[in-house]
């Protein structure tokens, strides 16, 4: 495939030249539940038993603040808009210290989540569209990004039967919609996927139906990403 | 960028930026007994201290970590979260707050590090302008020598290292902090900066602040209805910073 189109949603990261970002960057959107982990999971199987290397980087997985966001979520202190740029912080310091560095050696990068998640999240919290734009314009536009889509009736079904309790802030308490969990946990996930839907129109991402069974899921994200491989 | 008494907030945000060692702490420091002397609400809040942010800065720093971009929304992470958790509820309460450093050291320092003035600026667009913005101006030698008495060695961000100008860190330094007053000087105008002479003698200067603040404050619309006794004197920030104190933990 041809590079020339590779580029960052804004001004990017400075002193980086996009020419030489020899691999490829997908993303795998999707709430929890939606069969992400386990999809992004088969995937690096499949890519390495066919000889691609590839790296993995997720949400609250950077060296730089990891530890201490993971602390500032289960006190819930904090603000949204230092929620916001403290995960952004937690992103930039993946995409410069892990991602950008990965691509440039032809590494195939798989994102469990990136950016649509972090601004979903914000877009539901009523922060400005345009500030996120703006704040966002360091990140790299993948190759590919598949959402997984998943109603959230079953989505309540599968986070039961996985842990037998809703976590907090995917059930968006934080917002309250509801005191009661379950209600919360499908309100809050039905404004997730219309806000998803909403960034969809802007940033072009790929929607899969996550409803279907894992297999079945799989073997559409292969073909996609083998067209994509074969620069198709 | 309208000021707190444009938005109808109660109370008033004072700020104060210049170089690293031009004395605006110890001004503020002043101006912050004074205030609290007369009885006035004060609350004084400095750059880069909210504890939440402060262990992932600081890892940051000793280990060299950040990048420009990181350096950036962690400083802005720091400021959003002492912005809506004390200075926005206190100024609703009527309060003077006191900033040593506001969001134009963000627009000053990341932009000499290569980000982008539209993205710094973007991402504190939420904040509002001071009432009063003073900038103390010195040279640059007079900052430098300000900084090297109270310690052996500059810091490595702090000198700018890791913008590769130097490998000498005093010349790193100078240049760094040069390019740094530059843009300040350039955005002078826009923020209203009250330019101060640095190289005047502390005292003089204390006067000078006391009679801006006056003058541009009604203070006694700040007094509490019964004084609280007055605080217990903690020394000024810049001859002791957090980092200092973060550096001399790390030995």
């Amino acid at each position: 495939m041809k590079k020339d189109w590779r580029k960052f949603y804004g001004h990017g990261i400075p002193r980086v030249q996009l020419e030489e970002l020899a691999g490829k960057l997908i993303a795998v959107e999707g709430a929890d539940g939606s069969g992400r982990s386990t999809q992004i999971a088969r995937l690096v199987d499949w890519l390495e038993t066919n000889g691609h290397p590839t790296v993995q980087v997720g949400l609250k997985r950077s060296t730089l603040v990891s530890s201490e966001l993971e602390k500032a979520q289960h006190g819930n202190i904090l603000s949204r808009t230092t929620l916001s740029l403290f995960y952004a912080t937690d992103f930039a310091d993946q995409l410069e210290n892990i991602i950008l560095p990965a691509l440039k050696a032809g590494f195939i990068v798989l994102a469990d989540r990136y950016i649509y998640t972090l601004m979903a999240r914000d877009v539901v919290r009523g922060m400005d569209e345009a500030w996120l734009k703006n704040l966002y314009g360091i990140a790299l536009e993948p190759d590919a990004v598949f959402y997984l889509s998943v109603e959230p009736q079953e989505l309540v079904q599968r986070n039961l039967s996985k842990n037998a309790t809703l976590d907090y802030w995917e059930s968006g308490m934080d917002l309250g919609l509801s005191r009661d969990m379950f209600d919360s946990f499908v309100k809050y996930q039905t404004a997730m996927q219309s806000a998803f839907r909403k960034l969809q129109k802007t940033y072009g991402f790929t929607i899969v139906d996550g409803n279907r069974p894992v297999g079945s899921i799989t073997k559409e994200l292969r073909k996609k990403i083998r067209a994509l491989l074969a620069g198709k | 960028m309208k000021t707190f008494s444009e938005l109808n907030f109660p109370g008033r945000l004072i700020a104060v930026e210049g170089l690293d060692g031009s004395g605006k702490s110890t001004q503020i420091y002043l101006l912050k007994r004074w205030l609290e002397a007369e009885g006035i609400k004060v609350y004084f809040s400095e750059w880069n201290s909210s504890e939440l942010v402060k262990s992932a800065t600081s890892k940051g720093k000793k280990r060299e970590l950040l990048t420009p971009t990181t350096f950036s929304l962690i400083h802005a992470t720091d400021f959003a979260d002492r912005y809506e958790r004390h200075l926005l509820p206190l100024l609703r309460a009527g309060y003077i707050v006191l900033c040593d450093r506001y969001v134009f050291t963000a627009f000053a320092r990341d932009v000499v590090r290569g980000c982008p003035p539209e993205w710094v600026r973007g991402l504190y667009n939420f904040a509002a302008q001071p009432d009063l913005t003073m900038f103390f101006k010195a040279d640059l030698e007079v900052s430098l020598n300000r900084i090297l008495e109270g310690r052996p060695k500059l810091k490595f961000f702090e000198a700018g290292m890791d913008l590769r100008l130097s490998n000498d860190p005093y010349e790193s330094f100078r240049i760094f902090q040069g390019r740094i007053l530059e843009q300040y000087m350039a955005m002078s105008g826009e923020f209203n900066f009250v330019v101060m002479d640095a190289n005047q003698h502390v005292e003089k200067q204390q006067v000078l602040v006391r009679k801006l603040v006056s003058e541009k404050i009604n203070l006694a619309k700040f007094k509490r209805r019964s004084p609280l006794p007055l605080p217990p004197a903690i020394p000024p920030a810049e001859l002791k910073t957090k980092e200092q104190e973060e550096d001399l933990a790390a030995v």
